[in-house]
């Protein structure tokens, strides 16, 4: 059976702000979907409520048929910051961190480890200190570190903010080689080109609520949402 | 004055050139003291920081606010508190430790305890809150992200310890009133200061003087200078990262 993750009715307010309101999605395993919207539209937040980091004030998230509590989706589901945040510790030390408390074998670790810095260009990266290397190598770090654990749900937030072409080439290779199996890939961004290139399906959020979802070419050539096609023409003001 | 001040660094000298043995015990006798009371109030302070910064409860705030208020309580107000605990008839009289030095180094701790609490507590309270996430996303449990907190914040803890022994190696009321000043057994650094000068030997009281500040100096600089030297690699990194992709930026 494919995994089959679901929202309903999901709402999130700080105070008497609706970050997250009344979303409602169903999305199938082994697809990539991009969230995409303007600043402050909910993406970040209703990638930490899948992801187990924020309570929601109403609404079910549910696997397969099960509900979902924060201590659930963050055993299934693994968020990669916009901000990257290392430990401050060896760059071996950030990744193989989720492997040791899962008591993964230390010479499992090291070769799952190794594998991982090959496969986004930070072979040798081992014994360096993971806050001493650039923006863009962490950024890569926190994406290994992410796909080390093999997580069911896959959360990324504009993983591409503030790189170069270069960095941001090497991170779509990285995450299009993890479009394989039964995987859910869910990854906000700013970057329209980036989510046609990417993405299964496109979700439009705006001010807290879900305005287009549908395959990339139907999301940019025959919008549905009127704000949508604004957003897609640059003329939406927010 | 200049006289008394230029005869005593000359005192000063004099007597650690010479190798002067009841300088040395005194100055032993004051790191003793403040070794083992910053010590004694890690093995409390700390845990208590770490339950106020890694928690959240109802009435933290007001925790917080004693704590901090409690780090500049009067020494002479405290020595005389637990004067009277330690006193033979007092409620810890049977522990003997009045006019010991043990005696002042437990004064010292109570004394900073709410220091290591409040800059401890202050630090991991402080944690940046997207590494407590991370280790979340990551799989942990409550227990070991409170222990990356802890790990991360080892610093902040560092420096608290630091400043607690200086509090303590500095501090006269306590050392007075608990220790009871007595020559050869409980004087040390400070209380040999006080009586020096009160006996109206200003060189001798100086030269004590210098060899206290002498020591906090060398003390509060080395943690400076491993914080600057540490800052200085964090500017580096960053100044490294613009270099390389600021300006490619949209």
């Amino acid at each position: 059976m494919e995994t089959r993750l679901r929202l309903e009715n999901v709402e999130k307010s700080y105070g008497s702000i609706k970050a997250v309101e009344d979303v409602s999605i169903e999305i199938v395993g082994g697809r990539t979907i991009t969230l995409i919207g303007t600043n402050g539209a909910g993406k970040t937040t209703l990638l930490r409520l899948i992801a187990g980091l924020e309570e929601r004030d109403r609404g079910n998230i549910l696997l397969d048929g099960d509900g979902m509590n924060g201590k659930k989706l963050r055993q299934i589901a693994t968020l990669v910051f916009q901000k990257t945040v290392m430990f401050n510790r060896s760059v071996y030390g950030n990744l193989a961190y989720g492997l040791k408390i899962r008591g993964k074998k230390d010479g499992e670790i090291r070769t799952r480890v190794d594998q991982e810095l090959r496969a986004v260009g930070l072979k040798n990266f081992e014994k360096r200190k993971a806050r001493k290397t650039s923006g863009g190598e962490q950024q890569r770090i926190a994406l290994a570190r992410a796909f080390l654990l093999d997580p069911r749900i896959l959360l990324l937030d504009e993983p591409t903010a503030n790189l170069d072409p270069n960095s941001t080439m090497i991170i779509e290779k990285a995450i299009t080689s993890r479009k394989k199996g039964d995987g859910i890939i869910i990854m906000a961004t700013h970057n329209l080109a980036q989510a046609r290139r990417l993405a299964d399906e496109i979700i439009h959020i705006h001010g807290g609520r879900i305005v287009e979802h549908s395959d990339p070419d139907e999301f940019f050539n025959n919008p549905r949402s009127e704000i949508t096609r604004k957003f897609i023409t640059g003329e939406l003001e927010y | 004055m200049q006289d008394v001040i230029i005869q005593a660094f000359q005192k000063a000298l004099q007597l650690i050139l010479s190798g002067d043995s009841e300088v040395f015990n005194t100055v032993f006798r004051s790191l003793y003291v403040s070794a083992l009371g910053t010590l004694l109030s890690c093995l409390w302070g700390i845990p208590i920081a770490t339950a106020i910064g890694l928690h959240s409860f109802r009435g933290k705030w007001l925790i917080r606010g004693i704590f901090n208020a409690l780090i500049g309580v009067p020494t002479v107000a405290l020595g005389l508190l637990l004067y009277l605990l330690m006193s033979k008839q007092g409620e810890f009289g049977f522990l003997h430790l009045l006019y010991t030095l043990n005696g002042i180094a437990v004064g010292q701790s109570i004394l900073v305890t709410p220091l290591i609490v409040s800059f401890t507590s202050n630090a991991l309270g402080a944690a940046d809150a997207q590494l407590r996430d991370l280790a979340k996303t990551l799989g942990a449990s409550s227990l070991r992200v409170n222990s990356v907190i802890i790990r991360e914040t080892i610093w902040s803890t560092v420096l608290a310890v630091i400043a607690a022994f200086n509090r303590g190696f500095g501090e006269l009321g306590v050392a007075m009133m608990i220790g009871g000043n007595f020559f050869q057994e409980t004087r040390v650094l400070t209380t040999s200061i006080a009586t020096e000068t009160t006996q109206g030997q200003f060189a001798i009281a100086m030269a004590y003087a210098i060899i206290l500040m002498a020591i906090v100096l060398a003390i509060a600089l080395t943690v400076n200078l491993v914080e600057r030297l540490r800052q200085e690699e964090r500017i580096r990194i960053r100044e490294r990262i613009l270099k390389r992709f600021g300006r490619k930026q949209p």
